[in-house]
């Protein structure tokens, strides 16, 4: 019988700061010791709190190390698991997230306190590749109800009862779509999981299969007896090659514990479970795209309708879920549709996972109820921006989304308020930006993204996009005229109306709306000839006050194109803007603040 | 899996596992595992009591804390109720240790004898 358990989060983000060096390190140690026996080491799925990897979490005593080099397992182990002091300087402290006081629960931190976890309520708590601590984490169970107690439709009226929506970013209602693929006649159906994750910045359903697979297969075989599907796919790309070897080894267990296959529980309900394969195109999460490239073809959306729900995979009728729908639903049959129901608001029940990334001092996964505000979720869970810096805008839906500012601050997040608010849910990527952030060079990285990924197919996206980049990175290299902000905004839409499916549809989305917000910003460029935030190189100069030069030579010293000539002690220092590459290694080098770019 | 009562068996098993990390028992089992506390036996003691809660289930977390400085009464265990109740027993071996999970945790009676009030009145 174990003591403790030591429990180290092998995600892709910690596993990237070498948690898997962590772990054999501890297992060495605690040979070393002769406790091996006693403490066991576990290796679990994403905490959340990235910004602080690698964490290592000891329980029963609930210490959070954090940072943790494999180096610090040795300590870890003589010090606290052998003679029980907490090694204070590896500590989580509530310090680190900007409040002063000592954390004796991680639970009360900030970035904790806010989070209702039911998506993720075992990623970080579980071993993923151990299926029986998640059968212990009442796993299966709702399965279980399902197959014995329950028919196919009520479990639909129970899902439509709950309020859940996709998460995959349009919202469309669950139940209602599994409706739709039941009320199909025939016998030959399927589900799908999509988890073709590929915003930018996005990572929620990578963690959760890599924190907590079997959930996933539970929710699709509860799905797939409802709409009265036997084969399921899930779609995953290459890319995540951790969550793909953790969704094998959970199917391969699954299928041994009688989980999957036939005559589940003997109830005589049979489901097979299969992975595919993608090779990483964003086009591959538009579900018809995804639907052509599981049955082998070029992976290129098609009209609708005809629905999945209707003709999908093998043109027989298909439900596709995300992977975060599909991670609720045996929590809502195991906790019931009211349970559910009555978090969150209105239109939008449960929770939702958001990825906050860019300028903010916690990166991490963050599930929240919806109706959270925005500002609760950047400033109290996620900390404000860094180093000081004023908060500009905060970027929702990825490249399909939009941006938010300060005047939406305090809308609470749901489907509906986010999309008045000229954004989207999408799925979940939140990238703060800063007052270092240039409104117009994010536009255009997000169109950048949507050129390189859009397939060609449909010419408003294939021809439009690529003249919208165009005209973007002109502005960027001053070489735009007002004439191009009208030109861009009437394709815009010309786009939106036009192109095929939802990448298209939805790719002006980030000109549109930085447009709407940051019109001044865009006028800079193309008027003034400014970049405000100093980030398009093509529109700064350097400069150096030659009253304030005490000519110390840092800047020339520094120069990786020897720009800046002048006599040490003598003449003041000048820079040549022909020579200068606009790096900015001058600015950072004076000590004297003589350097201004503008 | 071939029924319902099936997985529950398989989860109550299982459950052993992973229950330290969850919230919610009414008493904290402490036992002081600095270098005074192990020099003096605190290592048996705290593997008896992780063995004793698991095999008859006690309502209780086992875990270890540095030194309290009282190390002249090492080892020592400390239980902490959840109504914030706290006994400090003094000088356990193995077998008093049993004898505080079946009296203190299993009854909810503190073992007056082993305590460091009762070591406290015999000096």
């Amino acid at each position: 019988m174990y003591r403790m358990n030591v429990l180290c989060c092998a995600g892709t983000g910690c596993s990237a700061s070498n948690s898997a060096q962590i772990v054999e390190n501890l297992q060495e140690a605690l040979k070393k010791y002769d406790i091996d026996s006693e403490v066991k080491v576990v290796k679990t799925g994403c905490f959340g709190l990235c910004q602080k990897g690698p964490i290592v979490a000891i329980y029963p005593d609930k210490v959070y190390y954090c940072h943790v080099k494999p180096e610090d397992a040795e300590r870890i182990v003589s010090e606290h698991l052998y003679k029980g002091r907490v090694v204070k300087d590896l500590e989580l402290s509530d310090e680190d997230l900007e409040t002063k006081e000592k954390i004796y629960d991680i639970d009360k931190i900030k970035f904790y306190e806010k989070q209702q976890r039911i998506a993720l309520r075992n990623c970080g708590k579980i071993n993923p590749e151990d299926i029986t601590e998640y059968i212990a984490m009442d796993g299966y169970q709702a399965l279980g109800k399902v197959l014995t107690e329950m028919t196919p439709q009520q479990v639909i009226d129970e899902m439509k009862k709950s309020g859940l929506r996709g998460r995959g970013g349009a919202g469309f209602p669950t139940g209602l779509k599994w409706q739709f693929e039941k009320d199909q006649p025939g016998e030959d159906k399927y589900v799908i999981c999509n988890a073709d994750e590929g915003d930018p910045g996005a990572f929620m359903d990578r963690s959760i299969l890599e924190g907590d697979p079997h959930a996933i297969l539970e929710g699709m075989a509860i799905m797939a007896y409802a709409v009265g599907a036997h084969q399921g796919y899930i779609y995953i790309r290459a890319e995540y090659p951790i969550a793909v070897h953790r969704l094998e080894i959970a199917i391969e267990q699954a299928k041994e514990y009688g989980l999957l296959g036939k005559d589940i529980f003997g109830s005589g309900f049979d489901f097979d479970l299969e992975l595919r394969l993608g090779a990483g195109a964003f086009v591959c999460g538009e579900e018809t795209a995804l639907i052509s490239s599981i049955e082998g073809k070029r992976g290129m959306p098609n009209p609708k309708p005809p629905f999945p729900a209707v003709s999908g995979v093998w043109k027989r009728p298909t439900s596709i879920n995300n992977v975060e729908t599909l991670a609720n639903v045996a929590q809502i049959i195991y906790k019931g549709a009211d349970w559910y129901a009555s978090i969150g608001t209105e239109k939008s029940k449960g929770t939702k996972v958001f990825a906050l990334g860019g300028k903010i001092k916690n990166t991490g996964l963050v599930e929240i109820p919806m109706g959270t505000t925005l500002r609760e979720i950047i400033y109290e869970i996620g900390g404000g921006c860094p180093n000081n810096k004023a908060f500009k805008a905060v970027q929702t839906g990825g490249p399909s989304g939009g941006c938010l500012t300060e005047k939406e601050l305090d809308t609470p997040i749901d489907y509906d308020n986010l999309v008045a608010a000229g954004s989207m849910m999408g799925s979940g990527g939140m990238i703060v930006l800063d007052e270092d952030n240039c409104m117009v060079d994010v536009a255009r990285f997000y169109l950048e993204f949507i050129v390189e990924e859009s397939c060609g197919k449909c010419t408003p996206c294939r021809v439009g996009t690529k003249r919208l980049l165009e005209m973007l990175t002109k502005i960027c290299n001053g070489e735009g005229t007002m004439e191009m902000l009208d030109e861009m905004e009437k394709l815009c839409y010309e786009i939106k109306d036009t192109a095929l499916c939802g990448l298209g549809q939805t790719a002006p989305n980030p000109i549109l709306s930085t447009l709407n917000h940051f019109r001044d910003e865009y006028i800079a460029h193309i008027v003034d000839k400014k970049c405000p935030a100093g980030v398009c190189k093509a529109l700064l100069t350097y400069k150096i006050d030659p009253d304030k030069c005490k000519k110390c030579s840092m800047c020339a010293r520094n120069c990786p194109v020897n720009a800046i000539t002048g006599v040490p002690g003598k003449v003041p220092y000048v820079i040549d803007t022909d020579k200068c590459i606009k790096c900015g290694t001058c600015m950072s080098n004076c000590r004297f603040g003589a350097i201004s770019r503008g | 899996m071939k029924s319902l009562a099936e997985l529950k068996k398989m989860r109550e098993a299982a459950l052993k596992k992973v229950e330290m990390r969850e919230e919610g028992k009414d008493y904290r089992v402490v036992v002081g595992m600095a270098t005074c506390g192990i020099a003096a036996g605190a290592r048996p003691v705290l593997n008896r009591l992780v063995e004793e809660t698991a095999e008859k289930d006690y309502n209780c977390v086992v875990t270890q804390t540095g030194c309290i400085g009282m190390c002249v009464y090492e080892p020592i265990v400390e239980v902490y109720g959840k109504d914030g109740s706290h006994t400090t027993y003094v000088h356990m071996t193995p077998e008093k240790a049993v004898k505080v999970l079946e009296q203190h945790i299993g009854k909810g009676e503190v073992v007056d004898e082993y305590t460091v009030d009762a070591a406290k009145r015999e000096a």
